[in-house]
Parts: C-alpha cells; structure tokens; sequence
C-alpha cells in the first residue's frame, strides 16, 4: 500500500467514524429534548410556592420526574391525594430530604471541564442557606426530625486508571454551627465490642434519632453492618449484619433496610426488610420486588420507596408489618419526603 | 503523522552516531504506536470517566461491590499478558497480530457497553476489555524495543508512554463534551468511544509495519517459531532474571494510585471535591517528564534510573508520612509521583528491551511487566491487611521501609550487570 493510499483510507475512515458519531449525539440529544416536552398522560405540574414550613395539611415533597418544563424539581402534592396535580418549587435536586423546616438539596453544577457536586442546606422557603462541595455522585441524603443535622452520602470511584472500584462518601453538618464532618469514616469504628481498623470502611445512608444518635450503613470486608452513630463521641457501632440503607421509623423502634438475600440473581440481590431494634427480629415486607433505595417512613406502619418507572422511577408503598401487598403511590417520582 | 512503511523505517533508523549530531528522530514505528495507544486511551478513558455516573445516574444502581471481581480479573490478566508476549513472538514475528487482536477485543466491547444494563452483564463486558489491554501490552511494547536502536529506547518509551497519558487525560474531556451536548447520553458517550476505538485500530493496522526489523542490529537469521519452553526459559538468562526480581520486588513495595490517593486525602484532610484531581496531578507530571526522563535514562543508564525513580516514589512516602500537610504538600506529593512513573514506566520496559534477544522481545516485556502487576496486586492485598491491623500511616511507614530495603537489595542485585550486552551495542 502507498503512503497516500493509507492516507486517503484514513480520511474516509475519519469521516465515517465522524458521521456516526455524530450521529448518536445528535440522536441522544433529540431524545434528552423530548424529556422537556410534558407527556398528555403525565401528572399535570404547575409552577407555584413550596414551602418547608409545617401546615395544617400533610404533604409529600418529591423530586418530579414528569417529562415536562418542571423535570428534577422539588414538587409537593397532598399527602392524601399523591396522584394529584404536582406543585413546582423551581428548585432542581438530583436528591432530597427535608424535615422541620430544613432541606438538603444535592445538585450537580454544570462546569465547562466536567460536573461537580453540592450539598445545598434550604431554610423553610427553598432558599440557599449554605453549601458544601460534594465528593462524588449523590445518592442519599436525610435531615434529622429536628431540622437541626443534615445528611448525605455521595459515591466516589476511586482513581481514573483502576476506575471499577466504588466508594461511598458520608458527611454530616450541624446547621446550628455549620460544622461540617466531611467522611464518617474518621469515626472510631467499634465492631464486637473492639476498636477496628481497616482501608476498605465504606459508610452510606445515615438515619437520624436525634440530634446526636443516628444509624448508617457501615461496609467492610465483603459485609455490611447496621451502626449506630454518635455525633458527640464519634463512634460507630455495629448492631446487626446485613443491613444496608437504614431508615428509622418515627417513633425509634425499627429499621427499614435493603437485605442482601441468599438465592437472589446477583443484579437483583435485595429485598425490603424491618429490623426490630430491640428484639433484632427481622421482617421482610410483602414487596418481593429487588429494592435499592433508602426507605422512607410515611408513618408508624407504612414505608415508601422507589422503583424503576417509565420515566426513571415510580414511588410505592407497602405495609411495615410484612402484612398486605405493595401498591403504586405515584408515578414519575423520587427521594419523597412527608411534611406536616 | 508519520507513515511507518519499510522504507521509512530503514532511513530513520539508519545507525547515527557521529558526535555533535541532534538525537535520531524518534522511529516512525514509535510515533504510530503512540498514536494508537492515545487514540484508545481516550476510547478507554471515556468511558472510565462516565461509568459511575452511568450505573449511580443512567442505570440507578447501587456499585458497591462493584470491584469485587477485580482479584480474578488481575490474575487472569496476567496470565493473558504471558500468552500475549508468548504468541507475538511465534512463526515470523506477530507481534502486529496480536496486539491488533488486543485493541480489536477492547474496541469490540464499547458497543456492548449499550446493552449492559445490569451490574454483573457489564462487569463482564469490562473483563473482556481489560483482556483486550493484557493482551496487547507486550506485543506493543517488543515493537517499540524492535523498532528502535537500543541506545535511543529509554526516549522512545518515554514518547509512548506521554503519548498514551495524553489521551488517557483527553478522554474524560471528550466524554464530559458529549454528555453536556447531549444531556446525559451515556449510550452517545459509549458510542463515540466506540468509533474512537475503531479508529485506534485503523492506524494500527495502516501506519505500523507488520514486521519490524530490529533496529540497529544485522539482519538475523529467520528465527524458529519460539516454544512455550523457550519462552519461560528467558528467565535463565542472568540478565533478565535479575530485572523481573527487582521489578517485582519493588513492586512488592509499591502501594496502589488508590491507597495513596486516600491516604494523601485523610493524612492532608484535603476538602473532598479535590480528591478527585489527585490522579490528573500525577498524570500531568508523568506526562511532562516521561520524555526527558526516558533520554537521561538512555544516557546514564535505565537501571540506576529505575532505581532512582523508586528513591523519589520513597521520598513521597515520607512527605505524606510527615508533619508538613497544606496544599503544596499534597502537589509536591503528586510531583514525585508522577515523576516516580516518568522515571520508572517506559524505562523499565526499555531496560528488558536491552536484556532479552529481538525474537523473544513479546515474551519477555511479557515477563517482567506481568512480574511488576502481580507483585503490586499482592502489595494491595498485604497493604489492606496492614491498614486493618494498624491503621493506614502504619501501614505505609511499614510499606516505605520495605520500599528502602527493596531498593538497596535491587542496588546490589543490578550492579554487576551492565546496561547492555555488547553483542547489542555494536551490530
């Protein structure tokens, strides 16, 4: 082959390549510009004022997932009526929680080189009290029920060369002080009653008690673990195993958590279980679906959760008690918060 | 571009030794190499950069747990870089073959990324990517030993190895534009990587000779297709045996990007939104370097270089180890990191150039290279351990003795020899 037939194949094979490329980002850019076009089977949306402040009437507060103008906002519906039409804060959060008048809103920020991460503290109107750089990808985030600490965890992945290997990332802020404690994983780790060591920590999904006591997930050694937290001591100790995700009941006598069950397939491997706190009896739920969210309580008896949707994920509910059957609560929707 | 056919091969390699010469042009050969490796690292590096995003934002999945196959696969891709070396060096040289086999097996894997949507489906589509790597690295590099005069090898991989850093640094780059353009197209993302791959195995194929004639040396006889036997048997040569000692005994003592970053992280309590910056640091200073350090390699002598490249990684050791923390410690850091891989990456592949004959240059980089990755996993492994028992200072000021120990014990090891066999000084 001579010299300029080389270089006329590679020319040809440039602009082919070229135009396939091309090709599938204009294709994926008209599909990302469909999801702002509001779907007629949608959940109506309409722009309006949400607020944090407790009222008379209950609320969920969701992140809208609706095709449409409002897509990623906070929206709230009426407890009592979920499917309902949605009301838009104009305030996008890839994740969410809020409780006494407190909102943690984690958002990406579009940089021109790459996304970065931010942990945004909300008073009661959804505006920017504080923020705090965020590690990594956002997946879990809490409020404690006084409004007082928020929570969240991000995923980080290590070092671009190795790159398949993920870790999480806690951090915890005390929204009286703005004392921020940027990885939980420097708290004195008690396992079995001893001091315990080890490179490979990872902690996610922390739960609050109070404003001191909270509970989080706590991996190490190809094992998970419920801990239970203390801000004061900064001390983590291992209560049960096989607990991922925990979500405390309001009135602090059970958890609800992801359990990594025996048989399962391996990309579906966990189902929705309550752990009684003081019996250490666990119940699995009547969802016998795969769940990978951090349950919310809706009340004493009855946890929320996300599954996937047609529009990224729908929000459902099932009994506590391992009583009854799961049931649809609203479609298009994520990180659900009560309010009132 | 530089177009790598026999007849341009033959000029620039042509023996040019006369004093008060500019230096040689790198070969053509190299120079397409390095294309090749820095078009697929931006391939391979789009997709690293997106995949958290991809399974945490696109899939919804928790990764937790994801790693977990990251034992099998490092003991298998070792024992995939053996065959590759071995294979490259069978019936007339295919050492073209079968790392066009490597980059075509990688290439192959993007489009299958658009149908993995589960965790297992999809770490199963990267360990076929990452056999594509082992199985192309040793027949990459024996071409680039082949391809050049042994006096100039140290530059030569020291050109490779910045050319294949610039495009691992290119490709979160080109990722991130493609996801901005089109608003979380991970599928645009995979599929552009796909094409990139395409296009690295395009200038493979076209622009590096399917057989290289050993640069510098007189035509040798047509070597008989190497046995399995020969192969292995290379570590009875004195001089190669010494090197994959010494390489994997200082890998022992060499701890992992990932456990140096998160100690660097916690022991300087950087703000969490630069850990991940930390890997671009070393990278960029690997870049800068990799070229001057592979020339000064080539002139004093790559041994005492890759040993002096490990004094600069224990120097590191101990500024994370010490009381100094702030911000220009943790650059300083990443500054002799990156130049521990400047002085030690290509020079030590350009070093095994020099200590196993041209017909079994795949099986030999093969050799000490898969040596150095197992010693390094095992030093992963024992560190973690560490970390557990002692915590993670203790467990690196352990490491960082070891380290010293090593490198004095490689010292004594790699003295008696000298740099390059006579034979292969003078063709």
């Amino acid at each position: 082959m001579t010299r300029t037939t080389r270089l006329v194949i590679l020319l040809a094979a440039v602009l082919l390549l070229g135009s396939v490329g091309t090709g599938a980002v204009l294709y994926a850019a008209h599909r990302s510009g469909m999801r702002d076009q509001q779907q007629a089977n949608g959940p109506t949306v309409r722009t309006g004022t949400v607020s944090l402040r407790p009222t008379a009437d209950r609320r969920l507060l969701v992140r809208n997932l609706a095709w449409g103008p409002h897509r990623d906002e906070i929206a709230t519906v009426p407890a009592d009526d979920p499917q309902g039409p949605r009301t838009a804060s104009g305030v996008k959060c890839l994740r969410f929680h809020a409780a006494a008048g407190t909102g943690i809103c984690l958002q990406a920020v579009h940089g021109t080189l790459r996304d970065t991460y931010r942990a945004v503290v909300l008073d009661s109107h959804l505006h920017e009290l504080h923020h705090f750089p965020a590690a990594g990808i956002p997946t879990r985030a809490r409020v404690s029920p006084s409004g007082h600490l928020v929570a969240w965890t991000v995923f980080v992945s290590g070092d671009s060369y190795a790159g398949t290997n993920f870790s999480t990332r806690t951090a915890i802020v005390d929204t009286r002080t703005w004392k921020i404690d940027d990885n939980l994983e420097t708290f004195r780790v008690i396992k079995d009653g001893r001091t315990y060591h080890a490179a490979d920590t990872n902690i996610w999904g922390v739960t609050f008690a109070d404003d001191t006591r909270f509970y989080a997930t706590l991996a190490t050694g190809g094992q998970t673990y419920l801990v239970r937290g203390d801000v004061t001591t900064r001390t983590l100790t291992t209560l049960h195993r096989n607990v991922e995700c925990p979500s405390l009941s309001p009135d602090g006598t059970r958890i609800a958590y992801k359990k990594r069950v025996k048989g399962a397939s391996p990309d579906a491997p966990w189902r929705l279980y309550v752990l009684n706190l003081r019996t250490m009896k666990e119940t699995a739920t009547a969802e016998q679906r795969n769940i990978d969210d951090q349950a919310l309580w809706s009340d004493d008896s009855t946890l929320v959760y996300a599954l996937p949707g047609d529009y990224g994920s729908d929000l459902w509910t099932v009994p506590a008690d391992g009583t009854g059957t799961a049931r649809r609560l609203m479609a298009s929707a994520v990180a659900p918060a009560y309010l009132g | 571009m530089y177009l790598a056919d026999s007849r341009s091969t033959k000029a620039a390699v042509a023996p040019d030794t006369r004093p008060g010469r500019r230096p040689a042009a790198v070969p053509p050969t190299v120079l397409a190499l390095g294309a090749v490796s820095l078009i697929t690292d931006v391939s391979s590096e789009m997709v690293t950069a997106v995949l958290p995003l991809y399974v945490v934002a696109g899939l919804g999945l928790s990764p937790l747990g994801f790693g977990l196959l990251d034992g099998i696969n490092n003991g298998v891709g070792a024992l995939v870089r053996l065959a590759g070396g071995h294979l490259a060096d069978g019936g007339g040289r295919r050492h073209k073959v079968v790392a066009g086999l490597g980059y075509g097996l990688s290439a192959l894997c993007k489009p299958l990324l658009l149908l993995a949507h589960t965790l297992p489906v999809l770490s199963a589509v990267l360990a076929v990517d990452r056999t594509g790597k082992g199985l192309r690295t040793a027949p990459r590099d024996a071409m680039i030993s082949l391809a050049t005069q042994p006096e100039h090898r140290g530059r030569a991989f020291g050109v490779h190895r910045a050319m294949d850093t610039t495009g691992a640094l290119l490709g979160p780059l080109v990722a991130f534009a493609v996801l901005r353009a089109t608003v979380d197209g991970y599928d645009a993302v995979f599929a552009v990587s796909g094409c990139v791959a395409v296009l690295g195995v395009l200038v493979l194929v076209l622009f590096v000779p399917r057989r290289i004639a050993p640069a510098g040396a007189a035509a040798l006889p047509e070597p008989a297709r190497p046995a399995l036997r020969d192969s292995l048997g290379l570590l009875r040569r004195p001089e190669l045996r010494r090197l994959t000692l010494c390489a994997a005994l200082l890998g022992l003592t060499t701890v992992s990007d990932s456990f140096l970053y998160l100690l660097l992280q916690r022991e300087a309590d950087l703000p969490a939104d630069l850990f991940p910056l930390l890997p671009l640091g070393t990278a960029a200073v690997f870049l800068l370097l990799a070229v001057p350090l592979g020339a000064l390699a080539d002139r004093i002598s790559r041994r005492r270089l890759f040993l002096a490249g490990h004094g600069v990684l224990l120097l590191g050791y101990g500024l994370v180890l010490s009381p100094w923390h702030g911000v220009p410690a943790v650059v300083a850091v990443l500054a002799l990191h990156g130049t521990f891989y400047a002085a030690t990456d290509g020079v030590l592949a350009a070093a095994t150039a020099g200590a196993v004959p041209a017909q079994h240059q795949g099986a030999g980089q093969a050799l000490v290279g898969t040596g150095q990755a197992l010693a390094r996993f095992a030093c992963s492994l024992a560190f973690g351990a560490a970390w557990s028992l002692w915590g993670g200072r203790t467990a690196l000021a352990v490491t960082a003795a070891a380290l010293a120990i090593s490198a004095l014990v490689a010292s004594f090891i790699l003295r008696p020899a000298d740099e390059m066999s006579p034979a292969e000084v003078s063709p």
